[in-house]
């Protein structure tokens, strides 16, 4: 084409510009930045930068004793709080040898698979808008969300920062009509996953957006060290409940969701699904809830744990979060490590990224569900 | 386009149910009785004095070291001529309600369920232009349960 402007022959020296994404961008869901390298709208390169949340919640374990340690993991990963808090009393648990009851195990169960749950539906209304939903997936699931928090907030108080989980077993025992009301928000549940489903899985414009964007293969997930149904979704069929089973999980029956493609609408789809395997196992849990202590008989008020170390992982909603834990013998951890799931998940965000367009960037963050809490502890 | 009708299908659907939400400042959604907002000073109606003896208790469990604790003789105890059973009686109490994480961990080593935790909206309503106006004294402390506005819920 020939320009009026400028002879035909005249060669353009293009050149690829930086875009800076971030910190304070709202499609980063938190404060991560990262640098785009692009040529038109094509990303050449991505260079994430993470550390805006980074408060020292590992060092800080160091200074605390195990009841207070519990307080900070919530907030490592304020969406699934429960599921953090869970890994932490385990690694205090097992470093101690402490048996937990069984009612406060299938308690256990039931809250973390609910609060599963709530980060899915946060992830399915956070997702919709990165597509471009305007708000309206939001709302719908943030108000399956508030059902879920409501019930823990009648039996524990708080709404994401629980601090209900102990050494040993649970803070104070559930509500009476316990039963009753997870029946309930799980039927609620039903109906916001089946609306959501109506609302994005199958529309036209949902999947032109998403299918074949930022695509990764299972060997690339592996080395990554991804986890949960981020790597679920390229077909690695690995899930902690299953294959490293905790708490009650092998006397449940649920079905480890896997995606084909890797692409950013089979983790859509992959968490989606896990939403109904999560219903599931709650319904199986209620049915072996029996009354009973939730608390060992003989806690010592000063717990100590002997000296040693453990690595406890658990299937948190984004995957395996793990604690590591070293103890010299004091009523505190030596050390505390957090491996959380979003940490390694994001490392094949530039694998993902390069190639793709620049709003199909905030698509792939978003579908790897990343909360920057639980990234920078 | 039949994944988008559906889409259609499901807004409408969702447009004729009952609304979920609240015009939040003018209703409050009624809260739990677990509901923990932060921590509050109870006040002994029969004696009229504070439960709190001044243990330091909560002081030393606190994760976040948010409270001071300062205790006093009891000039009312029985021994001045007064009717109250407690020897030491608490004489300052602050706790910056900036820092605490509210993680009850005040009200579960407490021995004489003299703190507990704020289950009312007064506890969520309070923010503050200045940091310093979230620290707290003993009488801001004291006044609503002394007034008998709070009853909160302290697990057996
Ligand atoms: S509130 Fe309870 S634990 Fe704290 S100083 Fe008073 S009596 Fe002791
Ligand atoms: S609730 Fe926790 S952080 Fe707040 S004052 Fe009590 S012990 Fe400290």
């Amino acid at each position: 084409m020939t320009s009026i402007l400028l002879p035909a022959s005249h060669e353009f020296e293009t050149q690829d510009i930086f875009v800076n994404m971030g910190p304070q961008h709202p499609s980063t869901h938190g404060v991560f930045r990262m640098v785009l390298e692009i040529d038109g709208e094509v990303v050449r390169d991505v260079l994430p930068y993470i550390g805006y949340l980074h408060r020292g919640a590992e060092k800080l374990c160091e200074t605390m004793d195990y009841r207070q340690g519990i307080g900070f993991m919530d907030r490592t990963e304020y969406l699934a709080a429960f599921n953090a808090e869970l890994s932490y009393v385990m690694a205090v648990e097992a470093l101690a040898g402490i048996d937990v009851p069984e009612r406060a195990q299938w308690i256990r169960m039931i809250l973390c698979e609910l609060n599963r749950l709530s980060s899915h539906f946060m992830f399915l209304g956070a997702f919709g808008v990165d597509v471009g939903v305007l708000g309206t997936s939001f709302t719908y699931a943030f108000r399956e969300r508030e059902n879920i928090f409501d019930l823990f907030e009648e039996i524990c108080g708080d709404r994401m920062m629980y601090a209900y989980f102990r050494v040993g077993g649970l803070a104070w025992e559930v509500t009476d009509n316990f039963v009753t009301r997870v029946n309930q928000v799980l039927g609620m549940a039903r109906q916001g996953i089946a609306d959501l489903d109506g609302l994005l899985t199958q529309n036209e414009i949902f999947q032109a957006r998403t299918r074949g964007i930022g695509h990764i293969p299972a060997a690339d997930a592996i080395d990554w060290g991804m986890s949960g149904p981020s790597l679920r979704a390229s077909g690695v069929a690995l899930d902690v409940r299953r294959d490293e089973p905790y708490l009650f999980y092998p006397q449940v029956k649920f079905d480890v969701i896997t995606g084909t493609n890797g692409d950013v609408y089979d983790r859509y789809l992959c968490r989606l699904r896990e939403m109904h395997e999560s219903i599931k196992i709650v319904e199986q849990c209620l049915q072996n809830l029996q009354p009973g202590p939730i608390v060992p008989e003989r806690m010592s008020r000063l717990l100590r744990t002997p000296p040693g170390e453990v690595y406890i992982r658990t299937e948190a909603p984004r995957g395996e979060y793990g604690v590591y834990m070293v103890s010299n013998g004091g009523n505190r951890p030596w050390r505390c490590k957090v491996r959380s799931a979003c940490l390694s998940n994001l490392q094949a965000l530039r694998d993902m990224t390069v190639g793709h367009y620049v709003s199909d960037a905030v698509l792939i963050l978003g579908s790897i569900d990343i909360v920057l809490s639980e990234v920078d502890r | 386009m039949r994944g988008l009708i559906r889409s259609f299908v499901t807004t409408g659907a969702t447009f004729l149910r009952k609304p979920v939400t609240r015009e939040y400042p003018e209703t409050h959604r009624e809260l739990p009785e677990r509901d923990r907002a932060f921590p509050l000073l109870l006040w002994d109606q029969q004696i009229d004095e504070p439960f709190c003896t001044g243990c330091h208790a909560c002081e030393r469990a606190c994760p976040v070291e948010c409270m001071t604790v300062l205790m006093k003789d009891n000039p009312n105890h029985t021994s001045q001529g007064g009717t109250s059973s407690r020897r030491k009686i608490i004489d300052k109490f602050w706790i910056d309600y900036g820092r605490c994480m509210r993680c009850n961990i005040c009200v579960e080593v407490c021995n004489f369920d003299a703190i507990g935790m704020n289950n009312t909206w007064s506890g969520h309503e309070s923010s503050a232009v200045d940091r310093l106006d979230l620290v707290m004294d003993l009488q801001q402390l004291l006044s609503q349960s002394r007034a008998g506005a709070v009853k909160p819920w302290i697990a057996p």
